[in-house]
C-alpha cells in the first residue's frame, strides 16, 4: 500500500525561513569572524588572526569564567526550587492553584521590566537598603565580589516560574496508580516524592537543564540592563563581552568570532547533555506501555 | 507525481521570486528620485529638542525635509551601519571630535568648508572654539545644532550653608571639603559610578589642570603610546587620592546617572557636589523643581590644582551636537541650504534659549539675560566661551574602540582594581 504523502514543497516556506533568518546569518557570522569590520565600508580579510586573538585574550577568558559560574549557579538554584514548585503545584488542592498563580507571575512580565525592577529595589540609596537596616552595608550591585550572585539571583526569580510549569505539566501526567501502588507499599509523602516523582520526571530535568544552561549561556538583556557588566567587569559574562565589543567598539569581526564561539558552546552543552543523560534511549517507565 | 511536484516548485519559486523583487521595489527609493524626496535628517529623541527641530523644518518647508528620531545608544549602533550602506540619512547629528572623524575618514561625510568660506556671516554667526569642535584636518564637516554643555561642579547651597563651607577654587579646597562633609555625615561629591562616563569627566578635569591639554590630544592624534607620558600617572595619583578619601561615599558602584541616583542624592542634600554636564540644570529642573527654585542648586566652574600646568577656564565636556552631511547623498544641495539658513535663525536660537539650553552662537548675551535661568545660561555661556579650550569628551574624541576599553579601565581604576600606573600602562600597551 502507497501512502500519498504531501508534496515536499510544503516544507519549502519553513525551509526558506529557517535558511534565511537562522542559517544565513550563522554563515555570515563564520565569515565575519575571519575578518576585520568597523562596521562601515568594506571587512577586510584577515583569516585566523581573531581566532588567536581570542586564545590570548585575557578580557575574553575572564568572561567565559563568568559565563560558567553563571550557568553552573543558575542551574543549581533554579533545578531544585522549580522541581519543588513544579510537583508541588502539580497538585490539584484549590490553596495551591491560587499560589501557583501568584508564584508563576514574574513569568507575564519582560526582562527588560524586571531588570528595572530590581535594579530600583537594590539601589543603595534609594532602595530596599533605605528601610530594611540590615541590607545596608551589602553593595549588591555595587560590590564586584556580590554583583554576579545578585544577577544569578535575578535571573532564576525570573526563569524559576517556567521550569517550575514544565515540571507542574509533567507531574501531572504521571498515572494515578503510581502513587497508589507506593501507599499500598507504605511510602511516606517524601518516599513518594522520592521514589516515583523524581523518577518519573527525570526527561523533563534533562529539557529544562538544557533551556537553563543554554539560556544562561546566551543571558544578556537582564546584564546589560542591572549592571551593564558592572561594577567594573565583575558581571560582563560572554555575550556582554560580544555585545561591548561589537556595538560599543565595532569591532564587528572581532565580536563575531566571540558569537561563533558562543554559538560552539551552546551546541555542544546540548550534545553533551542530551548524551550523558542518554536522552536518545528515552522510554517509558511504565510497565506494559 | 514527479511532474507535479515540479510545477509546485516552481511555483513557490515564482512566488518567493516575486516577493523578492516587491522587497528590493521598496528597499531602494531616492537613487533616483530627483529633488522631489524629502532631505532626511537623524538626531536624537528629545522631548525638549524634537519640537525645535520640527520647527526648523517646518520652516524650511514641511515637505522638503524629514526628522528622525532614535534613542542615545541605539542611534550610534543606527548611524555606524546606515552610513555604511545606501540607506544613510542626509543629514545626521553627531558629536564632532574623533566620533566624527571615523566617518571622515571612511569618505562619508561632506566637507562644509567651502560653505562656510561662501556664507561668512554663517561662519562668524558661532563661536570659533565651538564651530572648530567638528573640524578635523583643517576642513569643517559639521555646523553646531544645539546648545554648549561644558562640565560643571554643581552643589547643594543649603547644605553648604549649613556646614559654613564656601565653594571649592582649588584642589586644596575640594579635599578640605571632603572631610567637613564626611564629618557631617554627608556625601562629599555624588557619583553615578555605574555608568563609566561619570567618572571620565573627573579624569580629564584633573588630567587637564595638571598637564594642560597637549597629553590628551597627544592621544589622541598619535595613538594609545601617549598614556605613557608620566603627567597621566601624576594626574591619576591625585585623583586616586580624592577618591581613597571617600570623597565619593561608599556605594557610589552602584549608583546610576539614567535612573537619577547622583542628581537625587544631590537635591535632597544627601550629597554636597556633583560633577556634571550643564544639561544637569535642566535635569534638576524637571526631576526637583523646588529644589532649584529656592535657590539652593549652586556651580562653580572645576577647581584649579596647585603647581599644574594646566590654563585655569580650560573646559571639558561637549561643545556642542552638530550636524553633519552625507556625502554622495542626492540631496546634498537641499541639506546644504537646509543647514546654512535654519540653525542661525532668531526663532531657532531663541526656542533654544527658552528651553534652557545656551546656543555656541556669538553675541546672544542680551538675549540670554532676559531669558529665564538668564543667571545660569550667561555663566555657562561666558565660561565656554571664554574657554581657552574646550576638549571634547574623551570617549566622544577616541576611536570607538578604544574608547570603550578606556572606561572599563577606568571603571575598574574608581574600584580600586588597578593602580595609577597599571591603569596608564593597561592602556597604552593594548594590542
Amino acid at each position: 500500500m502507497t501512502t500519498v504523502r504531501p508534496s515536499p514543497a510544503y516544507a519549502l516556506p519553513a525551509f526558506a525561513f529557517f535558511g534565511i533568518f537562522a542559517a544565513l546569518p550563522m554563515v555570515l557570522v563564520v565569515y565575519l569572524s575571519l575578518t576585520a569590520w568597523d562596521g562601515l565600508g568594506t571587512p577586510a580579510f584577515l583569516g585566523l588572526e581573531n581566532w588567536s586573538r581570542l586564545l590570548t585574550d585575557a578580557a575574553a577568558r575572564e568572561s567565559l569564567g563568568r559565563t560558567a559560574v553563571f550557568i553552573v549557579l543558575t542551574w543549581a538554584v533554579q533545578t531544585p526550587v522549580a522541581l519543588l514548585m513544579g510537583a508541588w503545584s502539580a497538585g490539584r488542592q484549590r490553596n495551591r492553584a491560587i499560589l501557583s498563580a501568584l508564584f508563576f507571575i514574574p513569568l507575564l512580565l519582560s526582562t527588560a521590566a524586571i531588570a528595572l525592577l530590581w535594579q530600583v529595589l537594590l539601589d543603595p540609596n534609594f532602595g530596599l537598603p533605605q528601610s530594611v537596616t540590615a541590607l545596608q552595608s551589602i553593595g549588591f550591585l555595587g560590590d564586584p565580589e556580590i554583583a554576579l550572585y545578585t544577577v544569578v539571583f535575578v535571573v532564576s526569580w525570573q526563569y524559576i516560574p517556567f521550569h517550575a510549569l514544565l515540571y507542574q505539566g509533567a507531574a501531572r501526567n504521571i498515572p494515578v496508580v503510581l502513587y497508589d501502588a507506593a501507599l499500598i507499599d507504605g511510602a511516606s509523602r517524601w518516599g513518594r516524592f522520592w521514589f516515583v516523582t523524581l523518577p518519573q520526571l527525570r526527561y523533563t530535568v534533562v529539557t529544562s537543564s538544557i533551556l537553563m544552561m543554554v539560556g544562561s549561556l546566551t543571558t544578556f538583556d537582564t546584564v546589560l540592563i542591572l549592571t551593564n557588566g558592572g561594577p567594573g567587569t565583575a558581571t560582563r559574562i560572554a555575550p556582554l563581552y560580544m555585545y561591548d565589543t561589537g556595538f560599543a567598539g565595532f569591532q564587528m569581526g572581532y565580536a563575531s568570532t566571540i558569537a561563533v564561539l558562543l554559538l560552539v558552546l551552546g551546541t555542544a552543552l546540548s550534545l553533551i547533555t542530551m548524551k550523558v543523560t542518554r536522552f536518545r534511549s528515552m522510554q517509558s517507565q511504565q510497565e506494559g506501555q | 507525481m514527479r511532474r507535479r511536484f515540479g510545477t509546485r516548485l516552481r511555483a513557490v519559486g515564482a512566488v518567493l521570486a516575486a516577493a523578492a523583487l516587491a522587497a528590493c521595489g521598496t528597499a531602494g527609493p531616492g537613487a533616483g528620485g530627483g529633488a522631489q524626496e524629502p532631505v532626511v535628517i537623524w538626531a536624537l529623541q528629545d522631548d525638549a529638542l524634537n519640537k525645535i527641530e520640527q520647527d526648523s523644518i517646518n520652516r524650511f518647508g514641511a515637505d522638503r525635509a524629514k526628522l528622525e528620531t532614535f534613542g542615545n545608544d541605539p542611534y550610534k549602533q543606527k548611524l555606524r551601519v546606515a552610513l555604511g550602506s545606501p540607506q544613510a540619512p542626509d543629514v545626521f547629528f553627531n558629536w564632532g571630535g574623533g566620533n566624527l572623524k571615523e566617518y571622515v575618514d571612511a569618505g562619508k561625510v561632506a566637507d562644509l568648508t567651502g560653505l562656510l568660506e561662501a556664507n561668512p556671516q554663517l561662519k562668524s554667526a558661532f563661536l570659533p572654539s565651538v564651530l572648530d569642535g567638528a573640524k578635523i584636518g583643517g576642513k569643517h564637516y559639521g555646523i553646531p545644532m544645539r546648545g554648549m554643555q561644558p562640565v560643571v561642579l554643581f552643589y547643594n547651597k543649603k547644605v553648604f550653608a549649613e556646614a559654613g563651607a564656601q565653594p571649592p577654587k582649588t584642589w586644596d579646597d575640594l579635599l578640605g571639603l571632603v572631610d567637613t562633609f564626611k564629618a557631617k555625615g554627608v556625601t562629599p561629591i555624588a557619583l553615578a559610578g555605574s555608568q563609566a562616563w561619570t567618572e571620565l569627566m573627573w579624569a580629564e578635569y584633573v588630567l587637564d589642570r595638571i598637564a594642560g591639554s597637549e597629553v590628551f590630544q597627544n592621544i589622541r592624534d598619535n595613538g594609545p603610546q601617549g598614556w605613557k607620558d608620566p603627567k597621566v600617572v601624576e594626574a591619576m595619583t591625585v585623583l586616586k587620592g580624592l577618591i581613597d578619601k571617600g570623597a565619593f561615599g561608599d556605594n557610589f558602584a552602584s549608583v546610576g546617572y539614567d535612573i537619577g541616583g547622583a542628581s537625587t542624592l544631590l537635591a535632597q542634600g544627601r550629597a554636597a557636589m556633583h560633577l556634571m554636564g550643564s544639561w544637569e540644570y535642566t535635569n534638576q529642573l524637571s526631576q526637583s523643581p523646588d529644589f532649584v527654585k529656592a535657590g539652593d542648586l549652586g556651580w562653580v566652574a572645576f577647581p584649579s590644582i596647585a603647581g599644574g600646568k594646566g590654563q585655569a577656564g580650560t573646559v571639558v565636556g561637549n561643545a556642542t551636537n552638530y550636524y553633519s552631511l552625507t556625502e554622495g547623498s542626492p540631496q546634498l544641495e537641499a541639506a546644504k541650504e537646509f543647514v546654512s539658513t535654519q540653525l542661525t535663525t532668531p526663532e531657532y536660537v531663541k526656542a533654544l534659549i527658552d528651553a534652557g539650553d545656551v546656543p555656541a552662537v556669538a553675541g546672544i548675551e542680551e538675549q540670554l539675560k532676559s531669558a529665564p535661568n538668564a543667571e545660569y545660561t550667561t555663566w555657562v555661556y561666558e565660561l565656554a566661551k571664554n574657554a581657552p579650550v574646550f576638549q571634547l569628551s574623551w570617549d566622544q574624541d577616541l576611536p570607538a574602540d578604544q574608547a570603550e576599553f578606556m572606561l572599563t579601565q577606568l571603571q575598574e581604576f574608581f574600584l580600586g582594581n588597578l593602580t595609577p600606573q597599571a591603569f596608564a600602562d593597561s592602556l597604552a600597551n593594548r594590542a
